[in-house]
């Protein structure tokens, strides 16, 4: 495997996004590099958490939702919102972690093991290896395994949502999606949500939307600034917290509006 | 200032008027009780009551009276069970495709519709069951007696479906889409997401609707004192005419029996058991639902 | 992680979607034959009874009284007793449940009577109507010695649906937003003014659906009447409420014996001649039009109502 720094995972090309007759993205071009963290930011309306769930194709839940431009995944090249490829095909490969944790009615265990299930998975051994893993990967392990089979919303917010984390990694996917995962989370569950972000990008490329800027700071590599559908700057995080080259961008980072 | 006082006691009538109005369904609850209990109070000191919830020979009406009240009990519930199992299947796959599956638009015209089913007189469903229902199932089953538990049974099954389906569909509308949200983004189907999610979340909801059902059937008159026939009958044979409860109500009812007399007082008995069955489904009921109400 | 591994296995992954999806549609189908099933067969229904008694159907048929004879017999007095039985309903049912729905969403507090209350409402929607056919018969026919009359009937009726007015009312109110009552009571108004030039105005619509589905289940009902000891063979009508002489208006029908739709239907049904047969599937048309004529304009009240408010 070669570990090049600058390895394309995805990229959005032309993307134009409508909600009916409402343009809610207009012209976005981005990459997403391998393994990296890349943030979204912007005030909120701006179109940050619309353009994330273009990703996993959430928009096809809903009626009247229209895309056009690309999303390419490499390495295989396939635009993934192309009408020909099957939304659940794009959302086996790509996990994403919610604003609210969204833990299922069901224990721990059934939590986590969830995704493998759908795709017919119940070999009791392949579960018990894969809960384990992602259990661990999401730094939830040592808390919970003496009570895996409890109901997960017995578990405190913070915990759900490292179990969210759990979830999406169990179907080992090749992008992780994660739209404002502290946004409902104190301080400390916060922390450690970040400390298991930056954790994982060794392992996983991540898109995090966030209207946390300090939190854009810590965690991501790249951070893309959006406002009113559009990307008004795209780079790396360092350059656009200390030299941002739109006048836009550098209000908005030093909180003069939004 | 004088008028401020008038305007207090003026408000203070209203108030106590309104509140008066909202207690009376209390007094409501307890004159069944109490009328009940009183004829029954009556009924038991003629019978024994061994007799009554162990015998199973009912021929109050005989002149050598026998008050075992489990032929009646054997026969609702035998209707019950048979109405059931085409309401609750029938009515949580629809209420499942209505939430998860249907289209808004269609949702919408539909939904009325079932409405109105729930809306046709009971006693019109009781001649599709004698009339029309019975000869067709005479031509599958040639045994079957012109009365018999089968054919009310099915028919009240059709008549609870929209209750069954709108009730759980409620439910299923109260989970929140965020929830349905994380299992899609796994990957999974509508049908996955419906049963591995949806349903385990709207549980007590769904819950409530099948007990709701339930007791409405326990509950039903006319299609039985119409369709099964008016024969005690201590069976679990769908083929047979039976008599419910409610039936036996009707057909004494439908006599001339003097007030005070031992078969006056056995329709009150009857009345009580019937009571006390739905009041056991619908506190169940209502305690799921308030359940939900406490979850979402 | 094993990522080359698991997406080797992408063929296999490929397969299991198509076999979700298969699934998947299954179900859909399932689910709208289903959902259908119901509405085929009410129209199947529909249709059996219309072919049934629309030979029956004639202006003789509603003008004529019961008979020995099927070709002969009418159902005047059924309706005209459903009629009056509707009347009685609504004048205890209405005011008494409205009222009873506004005490509660306006005024109750939080305290163990208004829990005692509310589950008891919840309670009674879901007690067997032939119990409040039991209750009718213990108290109004022989307590307060109604006897079997249009009163006791339509009274049992009207203890039917009271739980059904309340809850529609308090829907209805609780769909008022609170702003509009904080508006209300800015301008210095009274609870009871509020209520009065508010409140009642803005849940009309609600309210006025509630009854009519109320009064429609009401129409339809068999067994409380049968119960109290409505007569199944009546060639009479009650007296009429208004005369030509003084006072001019009689109450007088209200003790009068009667028998009402389902019971003529019921009646007929239960006779082996088909003969009657005809006859209850004509009477059946006419219920069953009454009955989804109310719906109807239940389901439009709320419909007109709904686009005339907007908050």
């Amino acid at each position: 495997m070669t570990m090049l720094t600058t390895e394309l995972k995805a990229e959005a090309e032309n993307l134009n996004f409508y909600y009916g007759s409402v343009q809610a993205l207009k012209n976005i071009n981005l990459s997403v590099e391998r393994r990296k963290v890349t943030a979204l930011i912007g005030p909120s309306g701006c179109g940050k958490t619309t353009f994330l769930r273009c990703f996993n194709r959430m928009h096809d839940l809903y009626p009247h939702n229209r895309y056009e431009g690309r999303i390419i995944l490499y390495p295989d090249k396939i635009n993934i919102i192309s009408p020909e490829i099957d939304p659940i095909e794009v959302r086996m490969q790509i996990s994403m972690v919610f604003q609210k944790p969204n833990p299922f009615p069901k224990s721990i265990y059934e939590n986590v093991a969830y995704g493998l299930r759908v795709r017919g998975i119940s070999k009791k051994g392949i579960l018990d290896e894969a809960v384990e893993k992602s259990l661990r990967g999401a730094a939830l392990w040592e808390e919970v395994k003496d009570r895996l089979n409890s109901l997960a919303v017995d578990l405190s917010g913070g915990q759900q949502q490292r179990l969210c984390i759990a979830r999406a990694l169990a179907t080992d996917p090749r992008i992780l999606l994660f739209d404002e995962p502290t946004s409902a989370l104190d301080p400390t569950a916060t922390s450690k949500i970040e400390e298991l972000i930056i954790e994982l990008k060794n392992e996983v490329t991540i898109i995090i939307v966030t209207h946390n800027m300090q939190q854009a700071a810590r965690v991501s590599d790249y951070t893309a600034f959006m406002y009113l559908g559009e990307i008004i700057e795209f780079d790396k995080t360092d350059k656009i917290f200390t030299a941002p080259s739109s006048r836009l961008t550098e209000e908005y980072i030093t909180g003069r509006f939004g | 200032m004088k008028r401020t006082v008038s305007r207090k006691i003026k408000e203070r009538i209203i108030e106590t008027g309104l509140f008066l109005c909202a207690l009376s369904s209390v007094f409501i609850t307890l004159s069944i009780v109490v009328i009940l209990t009183y004829e029954s109070y009556g009924f038991f000191k003629e019978v024994s009551v061994v007799e009554f919830f162990t015998g199973t020979t009912w021929t109050p009406l005989f002149a050598e009276p026998k008050f075992g009240i489990l032929p009646l009990v054997s026969g609702t519930l035998l209707i019950t069970a048979i109405s059931l199992m085409v309401a609750l299947p029938v009515g949580l796959i629809s209420a499942i495709y209505l939430s998860e599956y249907a289209p808004h638009k269609l949702r919408e015209t539909i939904k009325p519709v079932l409405e109105l089913l729930a809306a046709v007189p009971t006693v019109v469903y009781g001649y599709f069951a004698l009339l029309f229902l019975t000869p067709l199932l005479q031509k599958i089953l040639p045994d079957l007696s012109g009365f018999n538990a089968i054919s009310p049974g099915i028919i009240m099954g059709v008549m609870i479906v929209p209750y069954v389906s709108s009730v759980s569909e409620d439910a299923m509308k109260a989970v929140p889409m965020y929830i349905r949200e994380g299992s899609y983004a796994m990957g999974a189907t509508k049908l996955q997401t419906a049963f591995k999610v949806v349903i385990p979340s709207a549980f007590s909801g769904i819950a409530a609707a099948f007990i709701m059902g339930i007791s409405r059937a326990i509950g039903e008159t006319m299609v039985v004192a119409i369709a099964a026939g008016m024969m005690p009958n201590f069976t679990i044979n769908p083929m047979e005419p039976v008599q419910t409860l409610t039936s036996y109500i009707v057909q004494v009812s439908l006599g001339d029996v003097p007030h005070g007399t031992i078969e006056y007082k056995t329709i009150f008995a009857a009345g009580m058991v019937l009571f006390l069955m739905t009041l056991f489904f619908n506190i169940i009921g209502f305690w799921l639902r308030k359940r939900i109400r406490e979850a979402y | 992680m094993q990522n080359i591994e698991h997406r080797a296995q992408s063929t296999d992954i490929k397969k299991r979607i198509a076999l979700n999806k298969l699934w998947d549609y299954i179900f859909l189908a399932t689910g709208l034959v289903s959902t259908l099933a119901g509405l085929v067969l009410l129209f199947a229904l529909m249709t059996n009874l219309f072919i049934d008694g629309s030979q029956r159907l004639s202006y003789k048929f509603l003008t004529a009284f019961p008979s020995r004879f099927p070709e002969e017999a009418g159902i005047l007095s059924a309706w005209v007793g459903t009629f009056l039985l509707m009347l009685v309903t609504a004048f205890a049912a209405i005011p008494l449940g409205v009222a009873a729905g506004i005490y509660l969403e306006e005024y109750a507090g939080k305290n163990w009577l208004t829990d005692i209350i509310e589950i008891n409402i919840a309670n009674l929607a879901g007690v067997p109507s032939i119990i409040y056919g039991l209750l009718a018969l213990g108290m109004f026919v022989y307590f307060f010695k109604f006897g079997e009359s249009v009163l006791t009937g339509g009274l049992a009726l009207a203890l039917l649906i009271l739980p059904m007015v309340i809850m529609a009312t308090r829907e209805a109110i609780r769909a008022i937003p609170n702003s509009i009552r904080e508006a209300s009571y800015a301008l210095g108004a009274t609870k009871w003014q509020t209520v009065w030039w508010h409140i009642i105005p803005y849940s009309t619509g609600g309210i006025l659906t509630g009854i009519i589905i109320g009064l429609s289940r009401a129409i339809g009902e068999t067994a409380p009447i049968i119960t109290v000891g409505a007569l199944t063979f009546i060639a009479f009508l009650p007296a009429a409420p208004v005369s030509a002489e003084f006072p001019f208006i009689s109450f007088k029908w209200l003790f009068d014996p009667f028998t009402v739709m389902p019971i003529q239907i019921f009646n007929w049904v239960s006779r082996p001649q088909q003969g009657f047969h005809i006859n209850a599937a004509a009477a059946g048309i006419v219920l069953l039009c009454m009955t989804l004529f109310m719906n109807a304009a239940a389901i439009y009240i709320r419909y007109k109502f709904r686009k005339r408010i907007k908050w």
